[in-house]
C-alpha cells in the first residue's frame, strides 16, 4: 500500500534514535582531540630527517647529496652543503647539510624523497597536527625542527625501521670487513692482493 | 467540567491565565485610554521574544535529535551538551560580513527577508495559544492565517529574482510552483473543519473541540474525515515550509541553497528563522484545525494550563517534522507536482464530500463506518492508480558507433 515504505523508514529512523541512547556501541564517532584512533603504520604525512645517536646534528644520516631537492616535484626541499665534512655511520668523511628546509605547505607528501634518498636519511612523519597561526615562517621547517631520532622512527614505522636498520648494520659489516681484510692484506707479505681489494673499497664507500 | 474544577480552585486558574493577568496587571499601571493598545503591545512583544527563542532551541534540538537518527552525537561543544550552539551561531551570523552582488537589485534584495519574518510574525497574532490568550480575535481568522502565509511566498520569491543569480531564481520558481500546489491543498483540507465547525474564527473552531465524551476529547482528528484532513494537512504543511521531503526549493545537491543563495550574515539568519517560524505557526494551526489547539488531551488533564498543551503539541508537530527530515529523501520536482496533483488533491477533494456526508448523516455509528470505509478505498485505489511507479527496467545504453 501507499506509504508503507515511509512507515517502514520512519520505524527506522526511530529505533536509532532511541537505541542510540541505550547502547554506545552505535555511536561510532571518535570525539577527537580528547579521544584518538592510533594512526596506521603506514600513515604518511611530511618527510623529517633521521639521525643516529643522542646529538641531532653529529648523528644526522644526510650528506647533502641533493638527490631528493631535484628529484621533489614541487620543488619544497632547499638545501645548502657544508663546506667541512663529519663522519658518517661507518667513520667515513662526508658533507652535511648547512641548511635543509622543507616548506610543508608546498609539499605533497609524495613520498618520492624517500624513495631516491640513498642514505636512509629521509623518512615519511606521522604527524598530522601542524596547523599554525605564522603562515610564512611556521610552515617553513629548518633542520633542526625537521631532525628526529631514530628511535622516533622505529615507533611510528617499526617494521619500515627495523629493516632499514638490518641493512644499515650489513653495509656497516661488509665496510668493517674489507677494511679488516685491507688492513691484513696491507700487513701480510702479497703486494699484488692489496692492490686488488683497494679500489672496490673506495667506491663502495661513496655509494 | 472546566467551569467547575476552576472554580473549585482559583489556583489553577491562576496559573492558566497567568499570562493574561501578567498583562493585565502591568496594564494596569496605564490611564484607560492607553491599556487596549498597550495591552496589544505587550502580546506583539511576548510573540516576538518566544518564538525566537524557540528557534534557537529547536535547531540546538534539531541538530541532535538528526546526530541520534544517524547514530551520530550532534553537537556537543558549546556549553552544556552544546546547548549554548545557538548563541555560537547567532554571534557567527552577526559579525559575518554582508554581501549584495553587484548586479543584484539592492532594494528588493533587502526586503526580502524583512517581508518573509514580518509576515511569518503576522501569522501568530490569530492563533490562540492558550484560553483566552489570542492577540487578535478575528472573526475570519483562519483566512487571515492563509492570506499571511500566501505572502511568504512573495518573499521567497523576491528573494529569487533579485538575486540576479541562476540558482537562485531557479530555487525560487520552484518554491513558488510547490508552494502554490500545496497551498490549496492546505486551504482545502482545513475548509473540512471550517463546514463542521461553522466558523472561520480559530478560537470557536479550539472552543468547538474543547468538549469531552467520557475522558476523551472532541478533537476533530479522532474522525475519519479529521484523521484524513490532518495527514493532508501535514504533508502540505511540510511543503509550505520546504522542510525535507520537500525542500527542493534549496536543494543543497543541485541549487546549492536555492532562492537564499546570495544571501550572508544576517540577512541569511533571517530567512532560517523565517523558516522556523512558518513551520512554528503551520504547525500551531494544525494544532489549532485537528488537535485541538490548547485543549487537554483527557478531560481528568485539564487543571494543567492550556498554553502547556498548546505548546507541547507545537513541539510534537516540529519533532515530526524533524524525524521525517531524518528519515526520508528529497523528491523530485515531477514527483512533487505529480503527488500534489494527482494524489493529494482528488484526496481532500474527496474529504470534502465526506464531511459533508458525516455533517448530514448525523450522530450515530453508521457515519463512522460509512465515512471511514469510504476514505479507505479512496486511499487504497488512488494509491494503486496514481502513484503507481513505472518500472523501466534494466536501463540500456547506446553508445556512438
Amino acid at each position: 500500500m501507499l506509504g508503507d515504505g515511509i512507515l517502514k523508514g520512519l520505524a527506522e529512523t526511530a529505533k536509532n534514535f532511541f537505541l542510540s541512547y541505550v547502547s554506545r556501541e552505535r555511536l561510532t564517532t571518535v570525539e577527537y582531540p580528547e579521544h584518538r584512533i592510533p594512526t596506521a603504520e603506514n600513515a604518511r604525512v611530511f618527510p623529517f630527517l633521521v639521525y643516529d645517536g643522542p646529538d641531532w646534528l653529529a648523528g644526522m644520516r644526510c650528506v647533502a647529496c641533493q638527490i631528493c631537492e631535484k628529484e621533489c616535484p614541487p620543488k619544497c626541499i632547499y638545501i645548502e652543503k657544508s663546506s667541512d665534512k663529519k663522519p658518517d655511520y661507518v667513520g667515513k668523511q662526508q658533507f652535511y647539510p648547512a641548511r635543509f628546509d622543507i616548506d610543508i605547505s608546498v609539499c605533497m607528501s609524495c613520498q618520492i624523497c624517500v624513495e631516491v634518498c640513498p642514505f636512509e636519511a629521509i623518512k615519511m612523519d606521522t604527524q598530522f597536527e601542524l596547523a599554525t597561526d605564522d603562515r610564512f615562517g611556521g610552515l617553513l621547517e629548518d633542520r633542526r625542527k625537521l631532525a628526529r631520532s631514530n628511535e622516533y622512527y622505529h615507533s611510528i614505522h617499526p617494521a619500515e625501521a627495523a629493516e632499514v636498520d638490518a641493512r644499515l648494520a650489513e653495509e656497516k659489516a661488509k665496510v668493517e670487513a674489507r677494511a679488516k681484510a685491507a688492513a691484513k692484506a696491507a700487513a701480510s707479505p702479497a703486494p699484488a692482493a692489496a692492490t686488488e681489494s683497494a679500489p672496490p673499497a673506495k667506491t663502495e664507500g661513496g655509494s | 467540567m472546566i467551569a467547575a474544577s476552576a472554580a473549585a480552585n482559583p489556583f489553577i486558574v491562576d496559573a492558566d491565565q497567568v499570562f493574561v493577568l501578567l498583562r493585565d496587571w502591568l496594564v494596569g499601571f496605564l490611564p484607560a485610554a492607553l491599556r487596549p493598545a498597550a495591552g496589544a503591545v505587550l502580546g506583539v512583544i511576548a510573540i516576538v521574544c518566544v518564538f525566537p527563542g524557540l528557534f534557537a532551541l529547536t535547531t540546538v534540538f534539531e541538530r541532535k535529535g538528526l546526530g541520534r537518527m544517524q547514530n551520530r552525537l550532534g553537537p556537543n561543544r558549546v556549553g552544556p551538551f552544546g546547548f549554548f550552539q545557538p548563541i555560537a551561531d547567532g554571534i557567527k551570523s552577526l559579525t559575518k560580513e554582508d554581501i549584495v552582488p553587484l548586479r543584484a537589485n539592492a532594494v528588493v534584495h533587502f526586503l526580502a527577508p524583512l517581508v518573509l519574518v514580518a509576515t511569518v510574525f503576522m501569522g501568530f497574532a490569530v492563533l490562540p495559544m492558550g484560553r483566552n490568550m489570542v492577540l487578535v480575535d478575528m472573526d475570519a481568522g483562519l483566512l487571515f492565517f492563509f492570506a499571511m502565509g500566501a505572502a511568504t511566498e512573495l518573499s521567497i520569491f523576491m528573494a529569487g529574482w533579485s538575486s540576479r543569480n541562476k540558482y537562485s531564481l531557479l530555487g525560487a520558481m520552484r518554491a513558488v510552483a510547490q508552494m502554490i500546489s500545496y497551498e490549496v491543498v492546505l486551504l482545502l483540507s482545513s475548509v473540512s473543519v471550517v463546514m463542521i465547525s461553522g466558523s472561520l474564527s480559530l478560537s470557536k473552531i479550539v472552543a468547538a473541540q474543547d468538549q469531552y465524551s467520557g475522558v476523551f476529547p472532541h478533537w476533530y482528528i479522532f474522525t475519519p474525515w479529521g484523521l484524513a484532513g490532518f495527514l493532508v494537512f501535514a504533508i502540505a504543511a511540510t511543503a509550505e515550509t520546504n522542510r525535507s521531503p520537500f525542500d527542493l526549493p534549496e536543494g543543497e545537491s543541485e541549487l546549492v541553497a536555492g532562492y537564499h543563495i546570495e544571501y550572508s550574515g544576517f540577512k541569511f539568519a533571517l530567512f532560517f528563522l523565517g523558516e522556523y517560524l512558518a513551520m512554528f505557526s503551520i504547525s500551531g494551526l494544525g494544532t489549532t484545525l485537528f488537535l485541538g489547539g490548547w485543549s487537554a488531551p483527557f478531560s481528568f488533564l485539564a487543571w494543567v494550563p492550556s498554553w502547556i498543551w498548546f505548546f507541547g503539541k507545537v513541539m510534537l508537530f516540529i519533532f515530526v517534522f524533524i524525524w521525517m527530515r531524518g528519515t526520508l529523501p528529497r523528491l523530485r520536482q515531477d514527483q512533487l507536482m505529480n503527488f500534489a496533483w494527482k494524489f493529494v488533491l482528488p484526496f481532500t477533494l474527496l474529504n470534502l464530500v465526506v464531511t459533508a456526508l458525516w455533517r448530514f448523516m448525523g450522530p450515530g455509528w453508521s457515519r463512522w463506518i460509512v465515512c471511514s470505509l469510504i476514505l479507505l478505498a479512496a486511499y487504497v485505489v488512488m494509491g494503486r492508480l496514481e502513484m503507481r511507479s513505472d518500472h523501466f527496467g534494466r536501463r540500456s545504453y547506446r553508445y556512438a558507433e
